[in-house]
């Protein structure tokens, strides 16, 4: 795997380069905003990004907790399984219910990727390992959401003629970002031995705020633009062509981030172990 | 247009910063490895 990384990173550099002359040159100009919509190719896909880093951070929180205990994970493992088929009917059932341009195979699909993203991570993650997973995800999570707080008032400056407006979307996104640069202080400075736990269960709830802001748009009236997938919305395919290859590439750079970042908390981990056990062994030391 | 450049500019500005602070992290920990007596 330490082989694969460069290649990997290379192919990752070079596919942010094309993504770039995309955005810049390719995609075609809108006509009301002109270039400046062209921010639209970088806000969008670093929101969607994040959003599914939080995911993936809600996903290892809930399975660290259950993991402490055995009945615990057993029970979450068949609680996912039934709410995954539940999603499935209840999209077909309450098809009325859901928004415009929602079908019900994208709830079904939804419901069993997220339950198949568990077990995939139950499989191939420990107990500490998730929790790094938690950790890591939040981080590159928190980055990406940054970009679409400073990105976001770069656009509404020319387009609305202010920078930011305590609309729904607006005022969400930034308390998700609150919320996962809370867990990540509370990560760096608690010194408690259930930190981790701490960290996890703020996490779950931190993830509420997620739906609320993806579907904020859906459901309420706000300044923000409607979306150009679903919900109505309408985009030109050229430019959706643009805006999934912008995807691709911050995916596959998040992807490599974290797999940077996971590798140095665990080296950290084992570092710190070790040192503790140095510190036992010494001359000195003794274990009370 | 400049409010476009900027985006894209900031925009790279804090992966390279978050990035350079996951670097120093590991040159520190390279170094606490390296003081760590071989056994």
């Amino acid at each position: 795997m330490k082989k694969a990384f460069p290649i990997l990173g290379l192919l990752t550099a070079v596919l942010l380069s094309y993504a770039l002359y995309e955005a810049l040159v390719v995609a075609p100009q809108e006509q009301t905003m002109g270039d400046v919509q062209r921010i639209f190719y970088y806000h969008v896909p670093s929101a969607w990004t994040a959003f599914l880093l939080f995911a993936i951070n809600f996903l290892a929180s809930v399975l660290y907790l259950v993991r402490r205990n055995p009945q615990t994970d057993k029970i979450a493992s068949w609680v996912v399984i039934v709410l995954a088929v539940l999603t499935c009917i209840g999209g077909y059932a309450f098809r009325s219910a859901l928004p415009k341009d929602v079908y019900p195979s994208s709830v079904a699909t939804t419901g069993i990727a997220i339950a198949g993203l568990y077990f995939l991570l139950r499989k191939y993650f420990s107990e500490q390992g998730t929790d790094i997973l938690a950790l890591t995800t939040a981080e590159v999570g928190v980055v990406f959401c940054t970009v679409v707080l400073v990105t976001g008032p770069l656009w509404a400056r020319p387009v609305w003629g202010i920078w930011w407006t305590w609309d729904i979307r607006l005022t969400s996104t930034l308390v998700l970002w609150l919320i996962y640069v809370s867990y990540l202080v509370l990560r760096r400075f608690s010194t408690s031995g259930e930190t981790p736990v701490l960290a996890a269960a703020l996490a779950v709830f931190g993830a509420l705020d997620v739906p609320l802001v993806y579907f904020s748009i859906w459901f309420f009236r706000t300044q923000h633009p409607q979306p150009v997938i679903g919900g109505g919305g309408s985009i030109d395919p050229r430019m959706l062509h643009v805006l999934l290859i912008n995807w691709l590439a911050f995916l596959c750079f998040a992807f490599l981030v974290c797999w940077s970042r996971y590798r140095l908390e665990r080296m950290q981990r084992d570092v710190e172990e070790t040192q503790a056990l140095e510190a036992l062994l010494e001359p000195g030391g003794h274990v009370r | 247009m400049s409010y476009l450049y900027i985006a894209y500019a900031a925009t790279w500005l804090i992966h390279i910063t978050y990035l350079v602070t996951v670097f120093r992290r590991y040159s520190r920990l390279k170094k606490e490895v390296e003081q760590l007596p071989r056994k």
